[in-house]
């Protein structure tokens, strides 16, 4: 199931990558180019960008994203060829042809302070009250092309209006410099297809359909465009300044849940290189800053699998034996709330085929001010749940007007890794320094099924171990748990486990062939969707689907900036994480026995996990009013 | 329609209003083979007439090497240029000449449909192309094994513009056939091997078109008597302006601009704009310099200025233009051309120093070598050249010496 050929993507924006021919030798496959003095060979192809780099010549880039198909529009990379008139953007020039670069010379440097120079004079703003500072590519540009006067003057009045409509994404079309990368990320990465350039010459700007506020438009929240921006102006919506009023109210019980990605990805915006797990020393920090309890929401995440997982043996019994028709299968995952935002606006016939178990977030709140009140002794009124998420779309989520099967709203903010460490920078945290420590009880340190669900597969990984070892009474055939199948950035995943030898409470599932895929992003659902809808997945049982491009780690909340090997390094730390673990399936997690034993009484998907645990979903469609 | 226009000016010229039967470069085509119709187009030395001056021949070969299942022929009937209107005339008048030229190119590089992208405003001819390419149709010199040439199928389509000035640029002309915002593409590759859906693609201009069946029947050889040695052949003026006969005027290449200004009658002329808004104004001690590739080049426009204009004025209203007609995609031709504005209004309220012009000036060079498209890359000629050719009065005369209203 390879990569769908793009048909929004002009072909000539479509970044002109040739693989590296194997055999080097191969006649054509390889150029002879000479970069400034310096003589190198590259595959056909190559563009200049990629030469450059990898001779390690700095070519600076704005609108040029790996994940993104090319642009050239912002002409920041603009090089000198021997014997072409005018300029040539490196990220879209493939090399062809035995060709001279230069990529120094009087006419490339000052066409490039030019740009910079024109973009500062149409950015309104300033550095110092942006939460981009430090980490803005315009502001890396005016630093590297020495800019110590605005030449064509600067913007000194807001030309638009800030869209905070949404409770997730947040556009300051003032600060924008129309690179489009969330135009290409919302079109072409995500296939939603909600910004677009809007107007022409000096009022061209990016909008929505009839520049709606993005609340009215079928944005799945996902904040992939976040990530992508290089300016602030597409930022999350930070609840931060209410968290903090709750932590200084002594009558308020704070409560934060911490997902696995946000750990994963934290130490980032603290200047370590990605791939290390900071889940100890997060733990101390937000002790620190005044959070009362500091819970896993692996712990949910346990749950949630549980719960998913019985309700997939249900369907299937119910499919298999009683031959209900009217059971739907596969069942799709629902604990990303993009993807369910997505399927609500895209697929809105198709709601039946979602789990109806809440996501990990919402259990958390829903346990926490019922379960937890309880225990603790305290009026759910008086607790305020925060959760730590990788994600925009969260935001969304806890603010869903059914969310609030407690009786209080669930979670009262979701808060995304980035708005967490301003956060501890703001307490005068340094958080790598921190010694560790751990989770507080009731709920304690989760399985390693939980921990892995913040990459994509990992809750497949995760429910996989369970029902396998359910039906079968034994463990997942895979070495050390590990079911590669499950893991990998492939965009749509396809794979099977057989049930055999099963124990007697599931002998109709004897001899079945279990049928799952693995998508992440929603341009992949939409091929998975394609599918169901051309009846090709009816052998299928269970389909996880996580809105964002790596699933949660490669989250809109997370640190910017984003690649694929960032997210990959996240999907390291994750898995180590994970094996170092004492208990890696969800139902050895202790506290879950304990909260089925003492708490949600009547077992998995019974009457009160209904009440709290379970979900319905609205038909959204796409028209807007 | 056709009365009015031709009551204006007595249309004749010694290439493409020269006599010719319709189909009759067709025919002649479809009798020799393809390399000889590229042989005769390359012996022409025919160059692109919608101002850029690409050699059609070059154009068409590398279509022609390209391999694909599909190949495009595109008519740019976009004229958006201002002051131009000399493919109007040719749409109207002689649409035997380009369609003929876009079936002769169809049988060369190997396309079966050609399409034609006419300006939005241009509407009222569609009824008028459509009786045309139907009557060729009944003729077979459209459709299926054409002229009983076996295998030869090719068709034309008309298909509309929305007013984007953008859009006359090839790729952006490109992406608004495809249903997309007019933006041009990056190139290369270029769209003789990825145009049009991602097929090989010709875009030629109207009036390169019409030249092609007076080529084909008449021969290279005879189209390169007329002109001169870098620009071949004869050239359409769309003349407009302050001259007693504006109009439309075939004349060789090589023309000297005062013999056209005493062509059309213009007195006490000042400047002449060449080539529309995207062109260069010369003043009168350049009058001498000839209408050509290799010096005065255009796209047909000439428009003339005499001495009672203000140039601060006219460069004005041509920056205005850029300004709304950018495509606002890349950086130097969104907010370069709006920086070039402001320097002009800043130059009328007499608030500027001669530094600052000379950045602007400076930012229009590199808006010329880094925009993505010619739309960008020309918009300063204008800035530049007016403000050079002419900074005794917008300097001087106005009595707007410099910051203040005084010179520095």
């Amino acid at each position: 199931m390879g990569k769908r050929n793009n048909l929004r993507t002009p072909v000539s924006q479509r970044p002109h990558v040739v693989p590296k021919p194997t055999d080097t030798s191969y006649i054509g496959g390889m150029v002879s180019v000479q970069i400034n003095e310096k003589k190198v060979s590259v595959p056909l192809g190559t563009t200049i960008l990629e030469a450059c780099k990898e001779n390690q010549i700095h070519i600076p880039t704005l609108c040029n994203h790996d994940d993104l198909c090319v642009a050239g529009v912002c002409r920041i990379c603009v090089v000198e060829v021997e014997g072409m008139r005018t300029l040539q953007t490196a990220c879209t020039f493939p090399i062809t042809a035995p060709i001279k670069i230069h990529t120094s010379t009087p006419m490339v440097r000052k066409a490039r302070r030019h740009i910079v120079d024109l973009l500062l004079s149409e950015h309104y703003g300033e550095c110092y009250s942006c939460f981009r500072n430090e980490n803005c590519e315009l502001q890396t540009l005016a630093k590297e092309y020495g800019v110590d006067e605005y030449t064509f003057g600067h913007i000194n009045s807001p030309r638009h209006e800030i869209d905070n409509s949404s409770t997730s994404v947040i556009r300051d079309m003032n600060k924008c410099v129309l690179c489009k990368r969330c135009v290409r990320t919302c079109i072409d990465l995500q296939e939603v297809g909600v910004l677009e350039a809007l107007n022409r010459g000096h009022d061209t700007k990016v909008g929505t359909f009839l520049d709606k506020p993005l609340a009215d438009v079928i944005c799945i929240y996902c904040g992939q465009c976040i990530n992508r921006c290089p300016t602030g102006a597409l930022r999350a919506n930070d609840p931060s300044d209410d968290i903090w009023d709750a932590i200084d109210d002594p009558t308020k019980h704070v409560v934060i849940q911490t997902a696995p990605s946000p750990r994963a990805a934290i130490g980032e915006e603290f200047g370590i290189e990605p791939g290390k797990s900071f889940t100890g020393e997060l733990n101390t920090a937000l002790k620190r800053i005044g959070f009362d309890k500091v819970f896993d929401t692996n712990f949910t995440a346990d749950l949630t699998i549980i719960e998913e997982g019985t309700e997939l043996l249900n369907r299937l019994k119910k499919a298999l034996v009683d031959k209900d028709e009217s059971v739907k299968l596969p069942q799709f995952t629902s604990c990303s709330p993009g993807w369910i935002k997505f399927i609500e606006h895209f697929y809105p016939e198709y709601l039946d085929y979602l789990s109806t178990a809440k996501s990990p977030q919402q259990m958390f709140g829903a346990i926490t001010k019922t379960f937890y009140a309880q225990q603790a002794g305290i009026d759910s009124v008086n607790i305020v749940t925060v959760a730590l998420m990788p994600c925009s779309a969260k935001k969304f989520e806890c603010n869903r007007p059914e969310m609030n099967a407690s009786g209080y709203k669930d979670v009262d903010y979701g808060l995304t890794t980035r708005e967490m460490a301003k956060m501890i920078k703001e307490a005068g945290i340094y958080l790598p320094e921190m010694p560790k420590s751990h989770f507080d009880d009731p709920f304690g340190e989760a399985s390693g099924a939980g921990l892995i669900f913040g990459a994509t597969g990992g809750v497949m990984e995760a429910a996989l171990r369970t029902v396998y070892e359910l039906v079968t009474g034994r463990v997942v055939p895979f070495d050390n748990l590990r079911i590669e199948p499950c893991r990998g950035f492939e965009g749509v995943k396809q794979a099977s486990v057989k049930l055999e030898r099963c124990v007697e409470k599931y002998n109709f599932l004897e001899g079945v062939e279990l049928k799952f895929i693995v998508a992440h992003g929603t341009a992949n659902a939409k091929i998975v969707m394609e599918m169901l809808k051309r009846g090709e997945l009816s052998d299928v049982h269970f389909v996880e689907i996580m809105a964002c491009p790596g699933g949660c780690l490669g989250g809109g909340g997370q640190p910017i900036p984003t690649s694929e090997e960032i997210r990959k390094k996240r999907a390291q730390a994750i898995y180590e994480e994970e094996e170092s673990l004492p208990i890696r399936k969800s139902h050895e997690n202790p506290h879950i026995k304990y909260i089925y034993e003492n708490f949600l009484t009547e077992g998995p998907c019974g009457e009160l996990s209904h009440k709290l645990l379970h979900t319905h979903y609205t038909k959204r469609g796409k028209y807007i009013s | 329609m056709e009365l009015v226009i031709e009551e204006k000016i007595k249309r004749t010229g010694p290439v493409i209003f020269s006599e010719y039967q319709a189909g009759e470069g067709i025919r002649k085509a479809l009798s020799i083979n393809r390399q000889d119709v590229l042989f005769e187009l390359k012996a022409s030395g025919l160059k692109g007439r919608g101002g850029a001056g690409f050699p059609t021949a070059t154009k068409w070969m590398l279509s022609a090497a390209a391999v694909a299942d599909k190949k495009f022929i595109v008519c740019n009937a976009d004229e958006g240029e201002p002051g131009t209107f000399k493919d109007r005339v040719l749409l109207l008048e002689y649409p035997k000449l380009i369609f003929d030229g876009m079936v002769v190119g169809g049988y060369t590089i190997g396309a079966k449909t050609g399409i034609v992208y006419l300006r939005g405003e241009y509407e009222f001819m569609l009824e008028h192309l459509e009786s045309c390419l139907e009557k060729m149709r009944n003729e077979n010199l459209l459709g299926k094994n054409i002229l009983g040439k076996e295998g030869f199928d090719f068709d034309i389509k008309i298909r509309f513009g929305s007013g984007a000035y953008v859009c006359g640029e090839e790729t952006a002309l490109i992406e608004s056939l495809e249903g997309h915002r007019g933006e041009p593409r990056n190139r290369p590759p270029y769209p003789v091997n990825t145009g049009y859906l991602g097929y090989p693609t010709v875009v030629n201009n109207v009036e390169t078109l019409a030249a092609i069946p007076h080529i084909i029947t008449k021969g290279g050889e005879w189209f390169k008597q007329h002109g001169t040695d870098k620009s071949t052949g004869s050239k359409l003026f769309s003349v407009s302006g302050d001259c007693e006969k504006p109009g439309v005027y075939e004349l060789p290449w090589g023309t000297k601009i005062s013999e056209l200004l005493e062509l059309v009658g213009a007195a006490n002329t000042k400047a002449v704009q060449v080539g529309g808004a995207s062109g260069i104004c010369l003043p009168q001690s350049q009058f001498d310099r000839v209408l050509a590739y290799e010096d005065a080049a255009t796209g047909g426009s000439i428009m003339i200025f005499n001495e009672k204009r203000s140039m601060l004025k006219v460069l004005k209203n041509f920056m205005e233009f850029f300004v709304e007609e950018s495509c606002g995609q890349c950086t130097p031709c969104r907010v370069g051309n709006i920086k070039l504005l402001e320097g002009v209004e800043r130059i009328e309220k007499g608030n500027y120093t001669f530094a600052y012009i000379n950045t602007l000036k400076e930012l229009g060079k590199t808006m010329q070598v880094a925009s993505k498209c010619g739309l960008g890359q020309s918009s300063p000629n204008s800035f530049i050249s007016i403000l050079e050719n002419f900074k005794e009065e917008i300097f001087h005369t106005n009595g707007n010496g410099g910051y203040d209203g005084k010179a520095k």
